[in-house]
């Protein structure tokens, strides 16, 4: 057993107990209870599990809880609130970027990782950053739209 | 070009919700990771479940030695067939169709295992990981039977029998008739047909199949989440099978990660994880990993079909003849048994058109893989692409243009209601309309021009069209699967305003993703006159409702809309006799709206919340006999159903070197009658249509002569990704429906019509090298093939 350390959503946890082959999906879900990071394939294909450390994407089942001892992790629970939901959250709602939900955390993580690296300039973009991601459910052109307008937006700011 | 351009809009008295793209009550907590799927569920110290699952397709089990496994750090129990025999009933898939064998449902393997993948033995253990390193511990022998890995092999003379006691492979024959049509092909000006087939494939939602049972002492009760979308139906086979009232067994399916039709059937898990949680007295959990859902939950498709289709000079299809072998795997499924499928195929192959004779056969055969069950479209992706392709083999040998073939052969408005020669009854629908603005909406004259520039450049550019009709809403005169015994005829709503005056509606339903939650909270809001926000939909738990079945078969917005317009009539009238008492008014002077009851033309006015206290709290404003509870219950059956249509139009390009198709253009014209809400509506249609871009260009599962899956990962079954998806262009065609408010289903018609306009695409566009599509997906490597063989025919023609 191993000890980790770490910072999830600007919270500090020390947990004692940690099996060295425990994933870091698992360890967020099942140990701290943080279950808006999804599981789809515990192969590294579907995006869904994708969590921001030290800001980069990561995909949480393709990585050791203990692995990230010291790491800063940014969850979807960690970017707004159902009452008060972070702008390219909103945006998804907007434009009705989910249907069942399941791989929007996923999404949602994804898109800011690459709001904050990329221009985004043309859809071509957007759909290239989101093509390690996969939603069964919304054919992707709203998710494409959810993220076009936060890009636009963030542009907008920035001017 | 607006992706949201209406044709016909209806005229609706006043709407303020339906119609409008009001925004999902569910995204906020799904969006902030406050949803709870089933393996979000946190009970006390739950144990674990895990399967060991066969690794042979076919065999007899000699020996299962599970000694090692019980001693294991963390192993609580280890499950064989044989020690839970006691604890239920098989659950038998039953109909009433003739030449039909039900084969039971078991929560474990009992002497023979039929597919790889077939759960053996479960290990129940204090955590996921302790319990899939006691599986390693177990050891089963097995002595081979011999694999069945293809329909064709499993009919063959001297097959060996998957279940003997069927005394054949095939569970499942039906043919249907119509008419003397080898006269009428005999006298055909023309004649096209050929051999079609649509290859296995993974519904595959995001969310792998998942349930956690809550056991609860006191009671000596259990909850079932489930990630089903027939909660319903699950409710009452585990009672049934366990021998256990609806009051201690509730199920509940809570957030779903979609299902497509994969979570639409009772499975084997969700037995055992209930008869774990009883003998041990525990809560349980259990969550499929990705190979584990690829290699155990239901399949799609996997049908080959031998079709001809006859037509008179001038372009009217005369007849059509069919016979279907549909691999429907080793089981059938509950409650809708192996024929759900494959027969499905032959009912809608004459699809929107008015055929005159017909002859549709089907054979559903065992084989050694997981049961096909329900996916998006359910048959009718392959009918369409048969009868679609053979539209347009005719319009070619005719010299018809695909867009006329089709006008000339559709049931036209005046037509209604009308009978194809399944049997199936058509009511008025859009069928011509959805057919012109498609061609309007894709700019048909412009891309036929297109084509010819570009043939002109050698480059390989194709245009399909496909059209087609389904049955929605079904009620209780026709059953959703043939002879099948439960009632899928109904759903009922129950609306309550409580002594706070808040207002819940509780339904049988279950969505899992279609948004149902914020649908029918606005058809409440409208004909309850309540504010769409106050208004709080409860579905998928069976607690709530006193039967119910869930959500599919495009059924929810007739069925689950219908009873919620019928409920809130119902309660409006009590709010109004209450009103009527409170402001001294005749209850037909009461308007309500917004939550408040309003004397017309005056501003004498009481809101929900001051209704509420007086029938509820305060015991002085009422005589006694006008305290009626605020509540009431309809259960709303549409009798027959009714149907919805499109017309999908598809411009391909075939990339010669690397054999890639690239989509060009995509237009759905659809026809779901009055729409609840657009923005939802436009969603289904995007995701629909990429499923079925999925089954017409990648998704394939696999298997080999032995029955083991090659393509158990999202590596090897590959599902489209942002990329590979085109932006689409989707029009709606408003006709109402005679169900009550006008509504038709609509969820699944994007994945029937799409494989099939992108099939005819693709065939346009090789048609220069002489190539047909009659197979499914087109993969790279297909199409490859067949412009190699294109090629070496030419050179051999050349030689000549
Ligand atoms: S669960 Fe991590 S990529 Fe699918
Ligand atoms: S919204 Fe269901 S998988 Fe993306």
């Amino acid at each position: 057993m191993a000890k980790v350390s770490v910072t999830v959503n600007g919270e500090k946890y020390d947990v004692p107990d940690v099996e060295p082959r425990m994933l870091l999906s698992d360890f967020l879900r099942d140990r701290l209870g943080l279950t808006g990071t999804h599981v789809g394939c515990e192969h590294g294909v579907c995006g869904a599990c994708t969590v921001l450390v030290n800001g980069d994407s990561a995909r949480s089942c393709l990585m050791l809880a203990v692995q990230t001892n010291g790491a800063e992790i940014v969850t979807v629970e960690g970017l707004g609130s159902p009452e008060e939901l972070n702008e390219l959250q909103a945006q998804f709602r907007e434009h009705h970027g989910l249907q069942c939900g399941f791989c929007t955390p996923g999404m949602v993580m994804t898109g800011e990782d690459l709001l904050r690296k990329y221009p985004l300039a043309t859809d071509e973009d957007i759909r290239e950053g989101l093509s390690g991601n996969l939603c069964r459910c919304t054919g992707y052109q709203n998710i494409v739209a959810a993220i076009r307008s936060a890009a636009a937006r963030r542009t907008e700011k920035a001017s | 070009m607006s992706s949201d351009r209406r044709v016909n809009p209806s005229e609706v008295l006043r709407p303020r919700n339906v119609g409008a793209p009001v925004k999902r009550t569910e995204d906020a907590r799904l969006l902030a990771g406050n949803g709870e799927y089933t393996a979000d569920r946190k009970p006390d110290r739950p144990l674990h479940l895990a399967f060991l699952r066969s690794s042979q397709p076919h065999a007899r089990i000699v020996r299962i030695g599970t000694a090692a496994a019980q001693e294991a750090p963390g192993v609580v129990a280890v499950l064989t067939a044989e020690d839970i025999a006691d604890d239920f009933k098989p659950v038998i898939p039953f109909s009433r169709m003739p030449n039909y064998y039900a084969t039971p449902i078991l929560p474990l393997a009992s002497k023979k295992v039929r597919y790889v993948g077939e759960a053996v033995v479960a290990v129940v253990a204090t955590s996921r990981y302790l319990a899939e390193d006691a599986l390693e511990l177990i050891d089963v022998e097995y002595q081979p039977l011999g694999a069945i890995s293809r329909g064709e092999t499993a009919i063959a003379e001297g097959a060996p029998l998957l279940h003997e006691e069927a005394g054949s492979n095939i569970l499942i024959a039906r043919e249907f008739k119509k008419g003397d049509v080898a006269a009428d092909l005999k006298a055909a000006a023309v004649r096209v047909g050929g051999r079609f087939e649509m290859t296995r494939k993974a519904p595959l939602a995001m969310e792998p199949r998942s349930y956690a049972v809550e056991y609860e002492k006191r009671r000596d009760a259990i909850t079932l989440y489930t990630s089903s979308n027939i909660p319903g139906i699950v409710r009452d086979a585990v009672s049934e099978s366990l021998g256990l009232p609806g009051h201690r067994l509730r199920v509940v399916a809570p957030d779903v990660g979609g299902s497509f039709g994969s979570k639409g059937s009772l499975y084997p898990e969700e037995l055992l994880i209930c008869i774990a949680a009883r003998k041990l007295r525990r809560s349980v959990k259990w969550t499929a990993d990705r190979l584990e859902d690829m290699s155990s939950s239901s399949q799609a498709f996997a049908e080959i079909v031998d079709a001809q289709m006859g037509f008179d000079a001038n372009g009217i299809a005369t007849s059509l003849q069919a016979d279907v072998i549909g691999d429907v795997g080793a089981f059938s499924i509950y409650p809708w048994t192996c024929g759900l499928e494959p027969v499905q195929v032959v009912s809608f192959l004459p699809g929107p058109y008015k055929i005159g004779s017909y002859r549709g056969a089907v054979r559903g055969v065992a084989t050694c893989k997981p049961p096909t069950g329900p996916y998006r479209g359910v048959g009718r992706p392959i009918s369409t692409f048969v009868t679609e392709r053979l539209m347009d083999l005719g319009a070619a040998a005719l010299g018809i243009d695909p867009l006329e073939i089709r006008r000339r052969n559709l049931v036209r408005a005046e037509e209604f209601p009308y009978r194809i020669a399944s049997g199936i009854i058509w009511d008025k629908t859009g069928f011509i309309e959805c057919l012109d603005a498609a061609a309007e909406a894709a700019g048909y004259d412009r891309l036929r021009k297109e084509q010819a520039e570009a043939r002109k450049a050698g480059r390989l550019f194709g245009v399909g069209v496909a059209c087609y009709a389904e049955l929605t809403g079904i009620g209780s005169r026709i059953a959703v699967a043939p002879g099948m015994p439960i009632n899928t005829g109904s759903e009922t709503a129950k609306i309550t305003i409580d002594s706070t005056g808040a207002i819940t509606a509780a339904f049988g339903v279950a969505s899992h993703g279609q948004g149902l939650e914020t649908t029918l909270a606005q058809i409440i809001a409208d004909d309850l006159g309540a504010r769409f926000e106050d208004v709080r939909v409860i579905q998928g738990d069976s607690d709530e409702v006193p039967m119910s079945t869930g959500t599919y078969a495009s059924r929810s917005a007739v069925l689950g809309g219908g009873a919620a317009k019928h409920a809130s009539r119902l309660l409006q009238e009590k709010i109004k006799r209450v009103a009527s008492h409170l402001l001294e008014a005749n209850a037909d002077d009461i308007e309500v709206t917004e939550g408040n009851a309003v004397v017309l033309g005056t501003d004498r006015t009481v809101n929900f919340k001051q209704i509420a206290k007086a029938v509820y709290s305060d015991m002085k404003t009422l005589p006694v006999d006008a305290r009626e509870e605020l509540s009431a219950t309809y259960t709303y059956d549409p009798i027959n159903g009714t149907t919805a249509a499109a017309t999908h139009i598809a411009a391909v390009e075939v990339d010669p070197a690397t054999c890639f198709v690239r989509i060009l253009k995509f237009v759905v014209a659809e026809d779901c009658g009055r729409l609840i809400n657009p923005m939802i509506v436009d969603g289904q249609v995007h995701g629909g249509v990429a499923q079925g871009i999925g089954a017409a260009l990648f998704e394939e599962l696999i298997y080999d002569e032995d029955g083991q899956l090659l393509t158990a990962s999202l590596v090897d079954y590959m599902i489209p990704s942002a990329p590979e998806v085109p932006s689409l262009d989707v029009v709606h065609v408003e006709s109402e429906s005679a169900v009550a408010g006008g509504f038709r289903g609509m969820g699944e018609g994007g994945t029937i019509g799409a494989p099939a306009a992108i099939a005819n695409a693709i065939a346009d566009a090789l048609s220069p090298l002489g190539i047909d599509v009659s197979i499914l997906p087109m993969t790279p490597e297909r199409i490859f093939r067949l412009m190699e063989q294109a090629r070496l025919n030419s050179i051999g023609k050349a030689d000549e």
